[in-house]
């Protein structure tokens, strides 16, 4: 070999985008700015854009015709008018029954929370303890729900809860009088938590599996009890999958509308029927809107409160 | 470093037949599933010993650890504990505590709350925790240090959390699992002066399993040699290190050269052995329990040998072989000649580096006769 590292020619590249990597670097465009880029325009196109008509919707007034409401601009002898209605979001202070939804929603997608927390926990221990082998399976089982259609897994439900569905049939055979659960806010608890248990079980079970045997054992080894240990060293090490688990069933769950529609009865106000009543039955889409954008507050106030607590979680434990 | 003996040597508990010992291990084997883990294990261990437990990877000295400390029940056997059976008791009802080998610090605590957190599962009244963790911060040298948590902490300074929480509860046993294993090399030299430090004030029994014989040997009293679950040898760092029990012992611990030979003389006050494969006689000047014509090894250190040009005077022919020098590994305090003998065998000779910077000193390709006294090696039957 007679070349030396220097005269060894430079290692073509094959990059035949090179040309336009130039062009748009000479405009000040590089390839990190388009990564970045392309999930902010469809965020900005599908989120925020149709996010903006909402809540301008939300400041008209309801008003016959296509589309069913006031527009916001007007143009008359040349002067253009911007009219805001706040009406529809005095409306939702004013009117009982909205105040009353927003605050049922909040304390059956509480309730539900703490029950679905109290059901997966121990699920997610258990699956994250399990020997590996099984540990995929069960995990799989989890989550084989979601194969299935989300409505056709609360109807299948209230073919359980029926008046002479599975449950009562089987009570019938003990001679038990048959129970009523459909159209009550039980059916609609069996519904949140039935279906929102894999998001609490799947981010408890990420930081239970991760959580060190050996900080156990060393909890024993000084003196601690099974539950002690559990008190003192699993629970706040898991902290974080718990914050996470009630976030991704909280938020869904004050919301919900399927839910409540198919399982609850009368006495189950909650947000989401109200708005659908408001947009197809009273076809007063401002006002839908503002019960919207309202229910985006009341669900952002937790997130961040949330996130805030998990912050602070995870900061400790460093 | 190693744990001056405090008694005259006759009166060493391990070396009194009628002493009291304060952890009796007896017959123990653990199986996981067909794996057979500790296969019967017997070993008493005394008051105020620094005990190791070393071995390779999967010698089961892990395990015997964990069952002292009750994370694991053995599958057979007893474990005695100052005379109570503690083979049974779960790990938070027993007086040993341990320190982990990944230390197992809780992340979601600082340091004091670490080291306090066994004495509050005592209902230890509030200030006299305050107490015993200042007291403990102080004897591992981290007094500013207790507010912090541990991934605030350098390596060096969680083993001494992890040593000092361990210590809080006062526990009658101390188990280590590799305690130093996670350190540099500087920094556990240190940390190993200052473990034996605190053990002899404290006065507390140690057994400590490690894979580092230099450790083993410069922390204990007493070593047990454990391999694939069975216990090699038991005892003290020299006896361990001059006089090995059997060929796996001789090997693992320190270097050794080995060769096999034939018994041709057995007289109660010498053994004379053929080794061709070292191509000389070897002349022990001790009684040995043998037979003659009996097949066995011998087994002697590279630094009980010495080299020379001239071939020395010899016992009747015996303890005098001849080679070139195929290689010479300089360390500075010593070199490490190995050496190709004219048999075809390769063994290692090592001299100290007496004179600095010494032009005669024997060199690469040449011609030397190795020898050695006639008690120098360890004559081997297993």
């Amino acid at each position: 070999m007679t070349l030396t590292g220097n005269q060894l020619p430079p290692p073509r590249r094959l990059r035949p985008w090179s040309g336009l990597e130039r062009r748009l670097r000479d405009v000040g465009i590089s390839g990190r700015t388009l990564v970045i880029a392309a999930p902010a325009i469809w965020l900005t196109v599908f989120f925020l854009v149709p996010l903006f008509v909402v809540f301008g919707i939300s400041l008209a007034t309801k008003q016959f015709g296509r589309p069913p409401y006031s527009p916001l601009l007007t143009t008359e002898g040349g002067t253009v008018q911007l009219t805001l209605h706040l009406s529809n979001y005095l409306k939702l202070f004013t009117d009982p029954l909205y105040v009353a939804a927003y605050l049922s929603s909040i304390r059956i997608a509480l309730i539900a929370t703490v029950i679905t927390l109290f059901i997966g926990y121990p699920m997610a221990y258990a699956i994250a303890r399990a020997p590996d082998k099984w540990r995929n399976i069960l995990l799989m089982l989890v989550i084989l729900p979601f194969w299935t259609s989300f409505l056709l897994r609360v109807y299948a439900l209230s073919g359980f809860m029926r008046g002479n569905g599975v449950i009562n049939q089987i009570l019938a055979v003990f001679g038990i009088e048959p129970l009523v659960m459909m159209q009550t806010n039980f059916a609609v608890y069996v519904g949140i938590v039935y279906t929102y248990l894999p998001f609490m079980i799947l981010p408890l079970y990420t930081t239970l599996v991760k959580l060190d045997t050996s900080l156990l054992e060393a909890s024993a080894d000084l003196g601690s009890r099974p539950w002690q240990t559990f008190l003192s060293v699993t629970l706040p090490l898991s902290l974080p999958g718990i914050i996470a688990g009630s976030m991704l069933v909280f938020i869904p769950a004050i919301g919900e509308f399927v839910i409540p529609s198919l399982l609850g009865g009368p006495e189950t106000l909650m947000i989401g029927r109200v708005l659908w009543d408001e947009f197809f039955g009273a076809t007063n889409w401002p006002r839908a809107a503002a019960v919207a954008v309202a229910m985006l507050v009341v669900v952002v106030i937790p997130i961040l409160l949330l996130q805030k607590a998990q912050d602070a979680v995870v900061e400790k434990g460093k | 470093m190693a744990k001056k003996p405090q008694l005259a040597i006759d009166t060493r508990p391990w070396r009194d037949p009628s002493a009291k010992p304060f952890v009796r291990i007896r017959n123990v084997s653990k199986k996981f599933g067909d794996v057979s883990a500790v296969h019967e294990v017997s070993l008493d261990i005394y008051k105020s010993e620094l005990f190791c437990l070393l071995g390779g990877s999967g010698s089961g000295k892990s395990t015997l650890l964990r069952m002292l400390a009750g994370f694991e029940q053995p599958t057979s056997g007893t474990i005695e504990i100052d005379g109570q059976d503690m083979t049974a008791v779960p790990p938070y009802q027993r007086p040993v505590n341990m320190m982990f080998q990944s230390y197992a610090l809780f992340p979601h605590m600082n340091v004091e709350q670490n080291i306090a957190y066994g004495l509050k599962r005592d209902n230890m009244p509030r200030s006299e925790i305050g107490d015993r963790v200042a007291e403990l911060l102080s004897l591992v040298k981290l007094q500013d240090y207790g507010k912090r948590k541990p991934n605030q902490l350098s390596g060096g300074q969680r083993q001494r959390v992890a040593l000092a929480r361990s210590l809080a509860k006062r526990p009658k046993l101390l188990l280590l699992d590799e305690p130093l294993g996670a350190l540099d090399k500087k920094l556990r030299e240190e940390t190993q002066f200052e473990l034996v430090k605190i053990q002899e004030s404290l006065g507390v029994t140690f057994i400590v399993v490690t894979h580092d014989q230099e450790e083993a040997m410069t922390l204990a009293t007493r070593i047990g040699v454990m391999n694939q679950g069975e216990i090699a040898m038991i005892g003290e760092p020299h006896d361990i290190y001059e006089f090995p029990n059997s060929r796996f012992v001789a090997s693992f611990i320190g270097s050794a050269n080995m060769v096999e030979g034939i018994v041709t003389e057995d007289e109660p006050d010498h053994v004379r052995i053929r080794s061709p494969e070292l191509g000389c006689d070897i002349y022990v000047g001790h009684g040995v329990d043998c037979a003659p014509d009996q097949i066995l090894w011998w087994a002697i250190r590279p630094e009980k040998m010495a080299l020379s040009r001239e071939k020395p005077e010899t016992l009747n022919g015996a303890n005098v072989t001849k080679g070139v020098v195929e290689d010479i590994g300089y360390l500075g305090d010593m070199s490490v000649y190995q050496l190709l003998l004219d048999s075809g065998k390769r063994i290692r000779v090592s001299q100290t580096n007496t004179a600095r910077g010494n032009p005669d000193a024997i060199t690469w390709e040449e011609q030397v006769y190795v020898t050695w006294g006639d008690s120098s090696g360890s004559v081997l039957t297993v």
